[in-house]
């Protein structure tokens, strides 16, 4: 589904990815983990094709396109979502509204007719349960004086509304208690089945638990360092990053 | 220019009624002219080379039935006609008083409008105020009983009919809300033609204690339409006046609104929203000025310009030495499309007063990238994301349009706008 080759990324001259590669099959969920500035939120938006990074080389093909050919849109259309760290408030906007815009945009890219409000209305229903979000949050301006447990669920929510193919899940457990923890991981193990596929960025294991993946890859300092299964994530857990760093010596720049 | 001051000058015949007050006008126009851009208040509104084309002042009405029904506006009102300048007719409920000034002022509100025509002059002692005051006799002139609500909004259609000529209309209003009285008022403006037009109007608003206005200016005439559209509400009671300007298009726009706040514990709230294209140039100048104590007053003016307009605000905020506990807030926003379109804003605090509060702030900026950036990552595409946020942007300046039917017009005229253009 997901095929990254090389993949090198700056930002303002610095570079930040040095080389991933990786592979991403349906039905798989895939863990990235790492120490701070490791670029592991740089991966997840370079993919999602947020423009303040600039692509310096390599490839990545998503169903056999050239992702990083595509707009922001056009990749979200073709079914890469990106949970957002950190969820932008947008006032005025309500969340309804801007969700029901979005699934008609990728509908029609994807040669679908518009849902009509009663159908649009049953779907949100449906998917609502799934990560236990309130109907008055929905017709709030978009995340505006959300708490974070709430921004993070509605990130989710937007996700089982939008049916992406590859979920990307850029730290969706920063800032969550133990219960929104595990609403926001049901929702992502409600969705998963064999033709989705995750890539689950977090810089600690305890996302895991609720999320079990197939494959743990450690990032480090813009490379991919160590790959494993889930038993790597607890490897981590327990010993720290610090054998990583030490493992790993930073290769000097030519 | 001294041509327009002469064939204007030439205009003018003098009257029984209203006489002092015209004569006065037209010398005081005679001596001051049209003011320049050495003119501190008009450093950057250009009106003069608008009179330098030869203009129709104050053209005869050959206005038809036909030619109104093209632009009314949605749902049930009261419509008040002025046509080139010149009050020509309108319906009103029992307890409203719909006339001319010509012919109210030698008769039973002769008494109001001696003392309440004219007042904005004081703040705007200018050959542009004084120039529509000598031609106040066409002017329209509204009355409210006492504790009378209103049961529907009332249009004012300003109409231009410039199809044969170039026009310069003067439109005068006076408008008397008494006590414990309710009203929604929306001023339109209307070109029927290709040729310039030129509107200088000046409406004077009187409220007495415990009444509430409602009122909105809305303006989206063609880019051969200028004006310069001034509105003065006087508070002589504890009242509620909340104004929204709405300027969407047109070429050169001046609006002077004051809110002269002569009662104790009176409140008012000035929105204002220009959505610019092309070339027009909007300049929202606006006066709170503070005479009693315990007032409270908001203002709220946003904009968003787009190609090579420009937008003017300044808003002058006083608080005289006895007006104590006055809460002033003012607040103007700003989003720049393009690299050449500009605006410049400036606040003017003059507080004599020692214990009050009183805030400014004013921001100029680009669309938010993060906002853009994360609508787009959810499938929706670059332009409807710009026209999504932009709506967004103008939202809470359409939600003070209390009208349904009124709110849902100017919001489907603007939600055209931002798919149409951005």
């Amino acid at each position: 589904m997901l095929k990254i080759t090389n993949l090198q990324a700056s930002i303002d001259e610095k570079p930040i990815l040095r080389g991933i590669n990786l592979d991403i099959k349906a039905g798989e969920v895939h863990a990235i983990m790492g120490p701070n500035g490791s670029g592991k939120s740089t991966l997840a938006s370079v993919l999602a094709g947020r423009d303040h990074f600039n692509v310096t080389g390599g490839s990545v093909e998503f169903m056999g396109k050239d992702l990083l050919e595509l707009s922001p849109e056009d990749r979200a259309r073709e079914g890469v979502f990106l949970a957002f760290q950190y969820p932008v408030e947008i006032p005025g906007v309500s969340t309804t509204n801007f969700i029901k815009t979005a699934v008609n945009e990728t509908r029609k890219y994807r040669g679908l007719e518009p849902l009509d409000a009663v159908s649009f209305l049953k779907m949100m229903k449906e998917k609502m349960k799934l990560v236990n979000i309130d109907q008055s949050l929905l017709s709030r301006s978009l995340n505006e004086g959300f708490s974070g447990g709430e921004k993070k669920r509605n990130e989710i929510f937007q996700m089982t509304m939008l049916e992406p193919r590859l979920a990307i899940l850029d730290e969706t457990d920063s800032g969550l208690d133990i219960d929104a923890l595990r609403i926001v991981a049901n929702g992502v193990n409600e969705y998963r089945n064999k033709d989705n596929a995750f890539l689950v960025v977090t810089h600690y294991q305890r996302l895991l638990d609720y999320i079990v993946p197939d494959f743990v890859h450690v990032l480090y300092n813009g490379r991919i360092v160590k790959s494993g299964g889930k038993e790597l994530a607890l490897e981590l857990e327990e010993r720290g990053y610090d054998f990583i760093k030490n493992e790993y010596v930073v290769p000097e720049e030519a | 220019m001294n041509d327009t001051i002469q064939k204007i000058t030439d205009r003018y015949q003098s009257s029984d009624t209203l006489h002092d007050i015209r004569e006065h006008a037209i010398a005081d126009f005679r001596k001051l002219g049209v003011p320049t851009v050495k003119h501190e208040e008009w450093k950057y509104t250009r009106v003069g080379s608008l009179l330098q084309n030869p203009l129709e002042v104050q053209a005869p009405d050959q206005v038809s039935e036909t030619d109104i029904s093209q632009f009314r506006l949605p749902g049930d009102a009261y419509e008040i006609f002025v046509i080139n300048g010149k009050f020509s007719s309108g319906s009103a409920p029992e307890g409203m008083t719909v006339s001319s000034l010509g012919a109210e002022a030698n008769g039973h509100f002769k008494n109001i409008i001696d003392k309440h025509l004219g007042t904005s002059s004081k703040y705007h002692p200018d050959g542009i105020n004084a120039m529509n005051t000598a031609f106040a006799d066409h002017g329209l002139f509204i009355f409210i009983n006492k504790g009378k609500k209103i049961d529907k909004p009332v249009y004012i259609y300003y109409i231009n009919d410039n199809r044969q000529f170039p026009t310069l209309s003067l439109p005068r209003a006076l408008v008397y809300v008494s006590a414990a009285a309710e009203v929604e008022i929306s001023e339109h403006y209307v070109s029927l033609g290709q040729n310039d037009s030129f509107t200088n109007q000046v409406t004077e608003v009187v409220v007495e204690q415990d009444a509430i206005v409602n009122y909105y200016k809305i303006q989206n005439e063609g880019a051969n339409a200028s004006q310069v559209s001034t509105t003065q509400f006087t508070q002589i009671g504890k009242a509620l006046t909340n104004a929204t300007t709405i300027s969407l298009s047109g070429n050169i726009i001046r609006n002077n609104l004051n809110m002269v706040m002569e009662a104790e514990y009176g409140e008012s709230h000035m929105y204002g929203l220009y959505l610019l294209d092309g070339k027009t140039h909007v300049d929202n100048h606006t006066i709170v000025d503070n005479v009693m104590p315990n007032c409270f007053s908001n203002e709220l003016y946003k904009g968003i310009m787009d190609g090579e307009s420009t937008g003017v605000f300044n808003g002058k905020i006083f608080v005289r030495k006895d007006a104590q506990k006055t809460n002033a807030y003012q607040s103007n926003k700003n989003v720049l499309l393009t690299d050449t379109a500009s605006v410049n804003t400036k606040p003017q605090l003059e507080i004599f007063a020692d214990d009050v509060k009183c805030s400014h702030g004013c921001t100029i900026g680009k669309l938010d990238e993060e906002a853009l950036f994360y609508l787009r990552a959810r499938g929706i595409g670059e332009k409807s994301a710009k026209s999504l946020l932009l709506h967004a942007f103008a939202v809470d300046i359409l939600d003070n349009i209390k009208s349904e039917p009124l709110r849902e017009y100017v919001d489907k005229l603007i939600s055209e706008r931002l798919e149409f253009n951005f």
